[in-house]
């Protein structure tokens, strides 16, 4: 990196040294947790907040619509508006419903992609923990909602609800080896679990440029898997509200539906930024060989937005199907992983273990 | 269904096997229809139809009622063939009365039937759109739609519940810019209709989700009764308008739509290719609407002569009867509606069981069921 301006780790080595300086080491950690956290519960607040407006918005363009466009200037205060609403409304509670579980569900599906926000470096030092096997953590972490929307379904005391759950339960666990083997791939590659060390390992080259036909098949299986992982459409079987109403929160209402709500965009921002920083090079600038002036000039731009540029394609991919298929059945699914795409990923993996010993990839 | 019947099946059921109530308040049931679904896991064993919800009891009614009065009420039954309901009737006293409709108004009846099939079977594709989880196809199809509302609200001031055909003719002559709009529209929609096609039909989801889902033979389709883009979906030639031709039907060339499949994919075609059959019957009469008088003389109180009065048309759904009794009074005695919903609907335990939920809204909707019609 020519430009250390834009190396974040100077800023947070800066308030880390002040802190040290003027207080014990203890107290030290524990003021450096607080922001931390703070920081982090904003960004994922507003995160979530205006991926809802930007999914409005989408959809809207894809219908011939305008989408909000009323509270503020083209709609931006909507979002913050409809959040108001949920929190004024009432909490229903359902007759004999599991209470503990019911309420605990939310909290469980949101803490597990509050975890995963940690891991994500969003520019040069700005990562909450840079974890030896991040790649392994997002994936471990990320796969705990799901126990969240099975309490959700099973709690409930809805059929609806259940039948969602279920669904929900299948479908994760199936397409999960499906993210693991397609994130494998770029594993392979890089030599290395580490989101910082595969983001370095993109100085000279994105993956899916340099590892040719195999990169671009395991983006691909990345972005379908995933975004059955996520419970998106055209996966939605979880939610199918033409099915059943609203599958697993069904009977959510208030701040409870709004945590699954919330939850799920930021699960849907979580996997276009593993997808952006695995396959597409992070934050790193986009650099062509040995064109020098190029590279200097993609160098101006500062890492933060080569990342949100890169998570907001990959998440516009994700609207994009989701707001153009319909919906697949349960069966189709399930072929869909077992018969389709975990094959193709398995020879995938031989092929770039293959590659990669051989050495014939752009290095 | 019996209430002790439903009760024995409840109670006797098997183990792992489970009843859910899908509406009468479900997105899927297009109104307030309710199926009572036995489920074994994903797979449905039986499904019980409930309807009456919206009973009104609409022939009852008629028997009170004149009939240019009855005209507004037929209306309310199927609301997405709202000229044909009204043509029926209009047919059937004209039958009795023997009166000769002015050519004008027969050609007026039949663009008006056929750009009412239009409107119906786009918001139809909207709805089966949505109810295999693609929501853009519904404003995809709302947006044409609103077009040919806009038409309607110009012409006679209403957009859904027209009754507009009455006996002798119509109501009023067509607004002055009818044809210039009509003939706006078609060229617009012949555009736009294959736009249907890229989003909905060449899908590969959608063809895994509706090919060789809920077939029905032809020898089934004609015992449960089934008419329409149902019926012609696998393979019964029904058509009204070719077999029966009524208004203007016997003047314009046109095909009947058939598709031997009989699955939820040949009943989606039969009514995208319905759409450019209806495009082409519209594009021939429109230039040629004779001059004339829209209605013939009629007196301000009819009296139907004593005895018995048929007629048949063909809705957007299928064959609607209307069977007249009458005593010579200027009220029906007896007022019978044969809908082509209520025979349409109770094939879908035949058609569903076997299959998953999702594909229980996928045959529900490519049955394109209008609550109203059914309970009437």
């Amino acid at each position: 990196m020519p430009f250390n301006i834009y190396d974040f780790s100077v800023t947070t080595k800066a308030v880390d040294e002040y802190f040290k300086a003027h207080m014990s080491p203890t107290w030290a950690f524990v003021m450096e947790l607080l922001i931390v956290g703070l920081v982090f519960l904003i960004v994922y607040a507003i995160i979530g907040l205006y991926l809802v407006l930007a999914e409005r918005k989408v959809c809207a363009i894809m219908q011939n619509r305008y989408g909000p466009n009323r509270v503020g200037k083209w709609g931006l205060v909507q979002t913050i508006a409809d959040l108001i609403k949920l929190l004024m409304k009432e909490l229903i509670p359902v007759r004999k419903s599991d209470k503990f579980l019911f309420n605990v569900a939310p909290y469980i599906v949101i803490i597990a992609s509050f975890m995963a926000i940690a891991a994500i470096p969003f520019a040069k030092g700005l990562q909450g923990v840079d974890f030896n096997i991040g790649v392994f953590y997002m994936m471990a972490v990320s796969s705990i909602g799901v126990i969240g929307t099975l309490l959700a379904g099973w709690s409930s005391n809805s059929k609806y609800s259940l039948i969602g759950a279920m669904r929900s339960g299948a479908q994760v666990v199936s397409y999960e080896l499906s993210v693991g083997l397609a994130l494998l791939a770029v594993v392979i590659f890089s030599g290395s679990m580490q989101l910082s060390t595969i983001i370095e390992s993109q100085a000279n080259g994105w993956w899916i440029f340099k590892g040719h036909l195999p990169a671009i098949i395991a983006f691909v299986m990345f972005l379908i898997a995933s975004t059955a992982e996520i419970n998106r459409g055209p996966f939605d079987l979880a939610e199918a509200e033409s099915e059943l109403t609203a599958g697993f929160h069904t009977e959510y209402s208030g701040i409870k539906f709004a945590f699954f709500f919330l939850a799920e965009y930021m699960n849907m921002f979580i996997v276009a930024s593993l997808a952006a920083t695995v396959f597409l090079g992070g934050w790193m600038p986009l650099h062509i060989g040995s064109l020098e002036s190029f590279n200097r000039i993609m160098d101006f731009v500062p890492p933060i937005f080569w990342f949100f540029g890169k998570t907001i394609f990959v998440i516009y991919l994700i609207m994009w199907f989701k707001w153009t298929f319909p919906r697949l059945r349960i069966d189709q699914l399930l072929t869909l992983e077992w018969k389709y795409l975990l094959p193709i990923n398995l020879l995938n993996i031989l092929l770039i273990a293959f590659l990669v010993l051989m050495g014939w990839y752009f290095k | 269904m019996q209430e002790a019947e439903l009760q024995d099946i409840l109670t006797s059921r098997e183990d792992g096997e489970y009843i859910i109530n899908i509406g009468p308040q479900h997105p899927s049931t297009h109104g307030v229809l309710r199926f009572v679904v036995s489920l074994k896991g994903e797979i449905l064993e039986y499904l019980i139809p409930h309807c009456g919800y919206i009973h009104r009891g609409i022939e009852k009614m008629c028997e009170r009622l004149t009939y240019q009065q009855i005209i507004h009420l037929t209306d309310r039954m199927d609301y997405l063939s709202a000229h044909m309901n009204n043509e029926v009737i209009s047919l059937a006293v004209e039958k009795g009365m023997e009166i000769e409709v002015p050519e004008r108004a027969k050609y007026i009846r039949t663009i008006l039937a056929e750009l009412q099939r239009l409107d119906s079977h786009q918001l139809w594709w909207s709805a089966f759109g949505m109810d295999l989880g693609g929501p853009t196809c519904f404003f995809y199809g709302l947006r044409d739609r609103e077009k040919i509302l806009d038409i309607f609200e110009e012409s006679f001031g209403s957009r859904l519940l027209h009754s507009y055909i009455c006996p002798g003719g119509l109501m009023n002559d067509i607004h002055p810019n009818f044809q210039t709009r009509t003939k706006e529209f078609m060229k617009y929609f012949r555009k736009k209709l294959p736009e249907y096609d890229d989003l909905l039909t060449g899908n590969v989801i959608f063809e895994q989700r509706t090919k060789g889902l809920g077939t029905l033979s032809k020898e089934e389709a004609i015992s449960y009764g089934l008419t329409g883009p149902c019926g012609r979906g696998s393979g019964f030639s029904c058509d009204i308008r070719k077999h029966h031709p009524y208004s203007a039907y016997d003047k314009v060339e046109f095909k009947e739509i058939l598709y031997d499949e009989g699955d939820t994919w040949a009943r989606y075609k039969v009514r995208i290719d319905e759409m450019w059959e209806s495009m082409n019957i519209i594009e021939q009469l429109i230039d040629n609407i004779p001059a004339g008088e829209h209605t013939a003389r009629m007196k301000p109180v009819i009296k139907l002569p004593e005895g018995e009065y048929h007629q048949r048309v063909e809705t957007a759904r299928g064959e609607l009867v209307a069977y007249i009794v009458s005593m010579g009074d200027k009220y029906p005695y007896r007022l019978h509606f044969r809908t082509p919903n209520f025979n349409n609907l109770f094939v879908i335990n035949r058609l569903a069981a076997g299959y998953k939920i999702a594909d229980l809204i996928a045959i529900s909707g490519s049955l394109d069921l209008v609550i109203p019609d059914i309970d009437r």
